[in-house]
Order: structure tokens, then C-alpha cells, then sequence
């Protein structure tokens, strides 16, 4: 028994949605274009509540064949679905955020040129992320997974009149070639090996080696490459450049692509190849050393950005890391879970912050913020508690998912742990400060200022201005419902959500795909007053990181800047980003295209391909020329070369008959 | 008629080779076209001449038969050919096949 044999439906409504907005959108109203973005998704939405509903833990796994795909000798790979415990969860989460996501944007783009193609996009991207999440096979997640990047590039390019979204849509695209270069070679790697790219059958293979304790074996390989992938995806050290320039998208797209959906794509990539880590321990330390700095790194640069949208995708990168960590300390299932709060509250900041830039006509900078507390409490109650979520205070979402992960990583080292802590309390500041600058304090923004930066600011600015009749903004205004419901769906699940990790209750569920409750139950009554010890620390430095913000950016607002004055150098390295795209403009971008205009354009290119086809030319058109003086018109000239050719070739006779 | 066979086949070749060397000189050198047109009629009567040495030397009937089929062609390019240097006579009032040149680039 199935509990839905329409769950190819799923991701087919999106793209049936995405087609019809696609061909036809350009001329239709903009009601049925919504209706049309809307609906789809939401009946995909439906349908998988209505699987989850009939989801029955006992029968999974499920499986669906769509069609026949690849069938070359023993190699199979077919359209098919693959539905357990960790797609579900995966499931709901894309189609119930990304649905709530598309609510929003209708009033976030309405009055943007390009509506259609906005929605268009988006119900693209849900395809090709719920083919991700749903295949059963490598190849059909790597269609999925090439396809949200490929409408990730699209919408981060949404407005590619600007040229820094061009470009940021082109070094998105680019980064993550090189991480899809290494999942690529992972894929080949299986192929070669197990013969297989489906699920199952790569697993049930990867079952029989035995766990490569030492050196680097084929697993070992399979799992470093994989995580090279994720890298890419998930912003992970060092491929997590992409995602900061990213935010030049429509905010409603980091939502949905940048912060919940998408980029957890690695995470559940990693988690989905579980079998292949658990076998190959030093690619789960690389995991999990990758994850954890990720998570203190970006978490470090969030604290000196001064864009809200850059703030919040750096804490993307580093909530990714935590997932990471997770998963690299085998703690699978905590990472997932995470995965999924964090689509809760992440989802709700971007959409908050999306709510705030389109309340004061696209100004992104939160010096010139403040005080929105009381223009908009909708939008400051939901983004509080988001930003409660996010920092890990009791009971919110993200308390739950990061304290099991911070005591799973305790479990297998205290460093990872401590990381881990201390980037706690730096989310908590930086979120906090953010907090404080936008909504504390007095409206330093103006009208005046508002228009003056109506075109470097987010290109909504272009949207709102048609909004307000281009009368220039005024007062900070709260957004229309079509916006702030969707914020507060999410501020609920924010709230609720980590209720369904109560009692390991998340962990079981997915216990049987993960196949790893054995190590859980060792000791457990020693072990639960240490790990509510560690609770309380990382409660502590949740309230200790929102009373440093407060303190700093609500009672004494003038300290900050002192402060970044004294540290000089690491201050200006800090909201610099540590100069890695510098660096990485000077170790990689720079030698390739300098190395490309010298080596492959003027060399190549100029002197080789192009050389050939000009001088072949060149070579045919003189000898013809010359050869063109043969054809006079005179006839005896003729003759001649008729007697000439006749002699030549009786010359030629009698030699060889001498011969 | 006697003894024809005892003439040698070289002499007949030599001839042969000799008309065919007259028709060939005529055709480059001579600028009127009757006189081209005539030595190309030299040149395969040369050939014929050769063809019927050959046949009488080996007692063989193809090549008297070759040279019929050699002779019916000379008659029809005659044909053709005098027709053709009758209109281009009457188009440019010429036979001068150097004043002829315009089928060139």
C-alpha cells in the first residue's frame, strides 16, 4: 500500500505551474498569474500533507517508478521516487515553506515588471528541489540538484538589469560548478563501483565494506567528494562565497532558495549518504571540522555587517555549519532537524526583513533603521521571535535542534562543542544587535534619504516606488497581510516546532532510515545531568549574547563604533569579510582570467583555431589567384597546356617503361 | 598492290607519329581557326593511320574498326565544328582564335 500513488504529482504541479506562467504569462493578468503560482504549489502542498497524513513508518520505505530513463546494460536509472521518513520531513518542509514563500511574494513583487517571470521561476525552483529531495536515484537528485541551482542563478539575477545581481547570479552559478564537479566525480566513483546509482543498491554495497578506520579508501573518497557538493550547495568553507552576493536576489527568493530550502540541499545530500559516511570516519571529520568553522566563521563576519540581508546570510552559512556538524559527528538526524527549524525562523527573517526593506522603500542598511517597532509591530513581534528562535532560547525551534546537536558534538569532542557554544553567543549577539539597530531606538532613515538611495538599494525600491505612486515614501508603514500571514504562520512553527523533537521524538522517527539508535541508550542517567549542564551553558550564552547587544547597541549605542576603533585592523578585517573574495579574486578568479585572455584567447584561440581557419583561407584565395591567369579566353593558350599535359604524360610513360 | 605487308610497321608508325606532330603544331601555332579546325583532323587521321598499321600487322579487325568509328566522329565534330565557325564568324566577323577569348574569368 502507498499512501499516495500521485506523489509524482508533487513536483509535476510546480513545473506544470512554472510552464504556464512560462509561455503564457507575459499576456495574462496578473490575477491568473497568481492563481496560477499559487495554486499549483499549494495543491503539491495538500498532497503532501495528505502523504504525511497516511505516511505509515512501517511500510517505508516507498517506492514509485514514474518511466524508464537510462537502461544501458546493468545500469539502471529510471524517474523514480523515493519516499521514507527523511524525504517526508524534507517534503514538508519545501512545500510548506516554499508555499508560504510564494503567498508572499505575490504582495512582495506585485508591482514588479517581472512578475510573472518571478513566479515562473519560483515554481521552477520547487520542481526541481522536490525532484531532489523525492529521487530515488543519484542522478535524478543531481537533475534536482543542477536544476535549483540553475533557478537559484536565475533568481539571484532576477533584476540582471543591475549589474552586481548579474554577477552575483554568474559567481553563484560558478561556485557551485565546483562543487557540482566534485559530486559529479563521486557519481562516476559509484557507477565504477557498485555498478548503481540507486539508492538501495549504492547503500546495500556501501553496507558490505567494512568502515575504512584508516587511510582513504573508495567510501572514504565517495564521501570527501560528496562533500565537496555539499560545500558548494550549502556554503560551506571554502565554497560559501556565492551566498553573502546571493542577497542581491528578491528577498522572498533568499527565503525560500537562500535560507530554507536550497542550501540545505548538501545537508540532506550528506544525511541521505549516510550509509557511505558512517563507513568512512575521516570524511565525517572533514565533515564535521568543515561545519564547525563554517558556523564560527561567518558567525564572526555576521557581527561587523551593516546590510540586514548580509547579516542574515552569513547566519544562514553559519546555521548550515551547524548542520554540517551534525552530520560529521553522526548525528544525523539532529542535523535535519535543524535543517528544518531552521527553515522555520530563517525563513521567517529573510521574509521579515523583506517586510521591513519594502516598508521603508528599499532601504537595506540598518543605520539608517530604527525605531520600526512601532511602525510595524507585526513585522517586529514575528522577527522577534524568529530572532529568539535563531539564538537558542528556550522553547523556541531553534533551542531544540541546536542544543541536540551541541550535545551530540559533545559526545565525540568537547571542541566541536565549544565552537559550537561560541558561536551561539555570537548568533545571539549578532541577531540581536539587529534586532536593536532596526527596530530600537529612533527612525533614522528620512524621506530624503530614502530617495536618494532608491536605486543602489535593493532594486525593490523600483517596485515600491510604483507602489506609492512614486510620491516618495514618508513614514515606514506596515506590509499588507498577503505578507505579514505567512510571517506569522512561520513565527508559530518558530515556536512550536522544536516541540516535536521532545523526547528524541524526531530522532526515532527517522531512526529507521538512519539505522543508528544503538549508541543512544548507553548510560543514559549519568548522561542526562551532563547534558543539562550543557543546556544551561548554552541557554546562558544565548542571554548573555542579547545582554552584550543590548547593552551595546540600546543603552549605549555610541560604545560600538568605539569599540570597532580600537581593534583597528580586526574590526576592518571582520566587516571586510577577511578579504576571502580578495583573495580568492587573487588566487583563483585573477590567474583564470588572466591565464584565459593570455594563454586561451590570444593564444589559443587567436593564434591557433583562428590562425588555421584565416590561413587556410588565406592560402586557397592567393594560389587561386595565381592559378586564375591559366583561365585567359585565349585558346591556343590552351592547346598549349593540353600539349604540355599530353607531353608530361608520355614523359612520364616512357621513364617508367625505361624503368 | 604487291606486298604491302613488307613494309615495315615502323615506317607506318613514323609516318603516323609525324602527321600527328603536324596536326599538333598547327593547332598551337596558327591563329585562323579553318587551319586549327584542319590540323585537328590531321591529328586523328595521324591516330587512324596508326590504328590500321596496327590492325594489318596483327591481322586484327578492331582496329579497322576503330578507325571507322574515329572517321563517323571527324564527320559529325566537322559538322558541328564548321556550323560553330560560321555563327562565330558572323557574330565578330574573325577567325582569329586570339580575337575568340571571351570564355575566360
Amino acid at each position: 500500500m502507498t499512501p499516495n500513488p500521485y506523489l509524482w504529482l508533487i513536483p509535476v504541479l510546480p513545473l506544470a505551474g512554472a510552464a504556464i506562467n512560462g509561455f503564457f504569462g507575459r499576456h495574462s493578468s496578473k490575477k491568473a498569474i497568481t492563481t496560477i503560482a499559487l495554486v499549483f504549489p499549494g495543491v503539491a502542498f495538500l498532497l503532501a500533507l495528505i502523504i504525511a497524513l497516511r505516511f505509515s513508518s512501517a511500510q517505508a520505505p516507498y517506492y514509485y517508478d514514474l518511466a524508464h530513463w537510462i537502461r544501458s546494460g546493468n545500469f539502471h536509472a529510471d524517474f523514480s521516487f523515493y519516499l521514507d521518513q527523511l524525504s517526508l520531513v524534507m517534503l514538508l518542509v519545501v512545500t510548506g515553506v516554499g508555499f508560504l514563500i510564494h503567498i508572499y511574494s505575490v504582495g512582495y513583487m506585485w508591482d514588479d515588471d517581472g512578475y510573472y517571470r518571478f513566479m515562473c521561476y519560483l515554481n521552477l525552483f520547487m520542481f526541481f528541489m522536490l525532484t531532489l529531495v523525492l529521487a530515488k536515484n543519484y542522478l535524478l537528485m543531481f537533475i534536482g540538484w543542477e536544476g535549483v541551482g540553475l533557478a537559484s542563478y536565475l533568481l539571484i539575477g532576477f533584476w540582471f538589469v543591475k549589474d552586481s545581481a548579474a554577477s552575483a547570479g554568474k559567481k553563484a552559478f560558478i561556485v557551485n560548478r565546483i562543487g557540482d564537479f566534485g559530486f559529479l566525480i563521486a557519481l562516476f566513483l559509484m557507477i565504477k563501483h557498485f555498478g548503481s546509482l540507486d539508492f538501495t543498491r549504492v547503500f546495500e554495497q556501501a553496507a558490505t565494506h567494512p568502515t575504512e578506520t584508516a587511510g582513504a579508501g573508495l567510501l572514504t573518497s565517495i564521501g570527501l567528494l560528496l562533500m565537496v557538493g555539499a560545500a558548494g550547495k550549502s556554503a560551506q568553507i571554502p565554497l560559501y562565497v556565492w551566498l553573502p552576493d546571493a542577497m542581491e536576489g528578491p528577498t522572498p527568493v533568499s527565503a525560500l532558495i537562500h535560507a530554507a530550502t536550497m542550501v540545505t540541499a548538501g545537508v540532506y545530500m550528506v544525511a541521505r549518504s549516510h550509509m557511505i559516511f558512517e563507513r568512512a570516519p575521516s570524511a565525517m571529520t572533514v565533515v564535521a571540522i568543515i561545519g564547525t568553522l563554517t558556523a564560527l566563521f561567518a558567525a564572526t563576519i555576521g557581527i561587523a555587517q551593516t546590510d540586514i540581508k548580509k547579516v542574515l546570510a552569513y547566519s544562514t552559512v553559519s546555521q548550515l555549519g551547524y548542520m554540517f556538524m551534525a552530520c560529521g559527528v553522526g548525528a544525523f538526524s539532529a542535523g535535519i532537524f535543524h535543517l528544518m527549524t531552521h527553515a522555520f525562523f530563517k525563513g521567517l527573517l529573510f521574509l521579515a526583513a523583506g517586510s521591513v526593506i519594502h516598508g521603508i522603500g528599499g532601504e537595506q542598511d540598518m543605520r539608517k533603521m530604527g525605531g520600526l517597532r512601532t511602525y510595524m509591530p507585526w513585522t517586529f513581534a514575528t522577527m522577534g521571535i524568529a530572532t529568539l528562535a535563531i539564538s537558542g532560547i528556550p522553547p523556541l525551534a531553534g533551542f531544540w535542534s541546536k542544543d541536540e546537536i551541541l550535545w551530540r558534538a559533545f559526545g565525540v569532542n568537547w571542541v566541536y562543542w565549544l565552537i559550537g557554544v561560541v558561536t551561539a553567543f555570537i548568533t545571539s549577539f549578532y541577531m540581536f544587535r539587529l534586532m536593536y539597530l532596526t527596530f530600537g531606538g529612533e527612525y533614522r532613515g528620512g524621506p530624503a534619504v530614502h530617495d536618494v538611495k532608491h536605486q543602489s538599494a535593493d532594486a525593490h525600491a523600483m517596485h515600491d516606488k510604483a507602489a506609492h505612486g512614486g510620491h516618495g515614501h514618508g513614514e515606514p508603514h506596515e506590509s499588507p497581510w498577503v505578507m505579514l500571514g505567512p510571517l506569522v504562520v512561520l513565527a508559530v512553527l518558530s515556536l512550536i516546532g522544536g516541540f516535536v523533537g521532545l523526547g528524541n521524538r524526531f530522532e526515532h522517527f527517522l531512526a529507521a532510515v538512519f539505522q543508528s539508535p544503538a549508541h543512544e541508550a548507553v548510560n543514559e542517567a549519568a548522561e542526562h545531568s551532563l547534558e543539562y549542564m550543557l543546556m544551561g551553558v548554552s541557554i546562558s550564552v544565548a542571554f548573555l549574547g542579547w545582554i552584550v547587544a543590548y547593552f551595546l547597541y540600546s543603552r549605549r549605542p555610541e560604545l560600538p563604533a568605539r569599540i570597532a576603533q580600537s581593534l583597528g585592523g580586526l574590526y576592518r578585517a571582520v566587516s571586510n569579510k577577511y578579504y576571502v573574495d580578495e583573495l580568492y579574486a587573487i588566487l583563483f578568479v585573477q590567474p583564470v582570467v588572466e591565464g584565459s585572455s593570455a594563454i586561451l584567447w590570444k593564444g589559443v584561440d587567436q593564434g591557433v583555431i583562428d590562425a588555421t581557419v584565416n590561413n587556410t583561407a588565406d592560402i586557397a584565395r592567393h594560389t587561386s589567384d595565381n592559378l586564375r591567369h591559366m583561365q585567359s579566353g585565349n585558346l591556343r593558350s590552351y592547346a598549349g597546356w593540353v600539349a604540355a599535359g599530353g607531353a608530361v604524360v608520355i614523359a612520364y610513360m616512357i621513364w617508367m617503361g625505361v624503368r | 598492290m604487291g606486298n604491302l605487308s613488307n613494309v615495315p610497321l615502323s615506317y607506318y608508325l613514323v609516318l603516323s607519329g609525324i602527321l600527328f606532330a603536324c596536326g599538333v603544331l598547327g593547332f598551337l601555332i596558327k591563329r585562323n581557326i579553318i587551319t586549327v579546325f584542319m590540323s585537328i583532323e590531321l591529328m586523328l587521321n595521324g591516330v587512324n593511320l596508326s590504328f590500321v598499321a596496327f590492325a594489318a600487322h596483327w591481322h586484327h579487325l578492331s582496329g579497322q574498326i576503330f578507325v571507322f568509328f574515329v572517321m563517323v566522329v571527324a564527320a559529325a565534330e566537322a559538322a558541328v565544328g564548321l556550323a560553330i565557325i560560321i555563327a562565330v564568324y558572323r557574330t565578330r566577323e574573325t577567325l582569329n582564335v586570339d580575337q575568340v577569348n571571351l570564355l575566360k574569368l
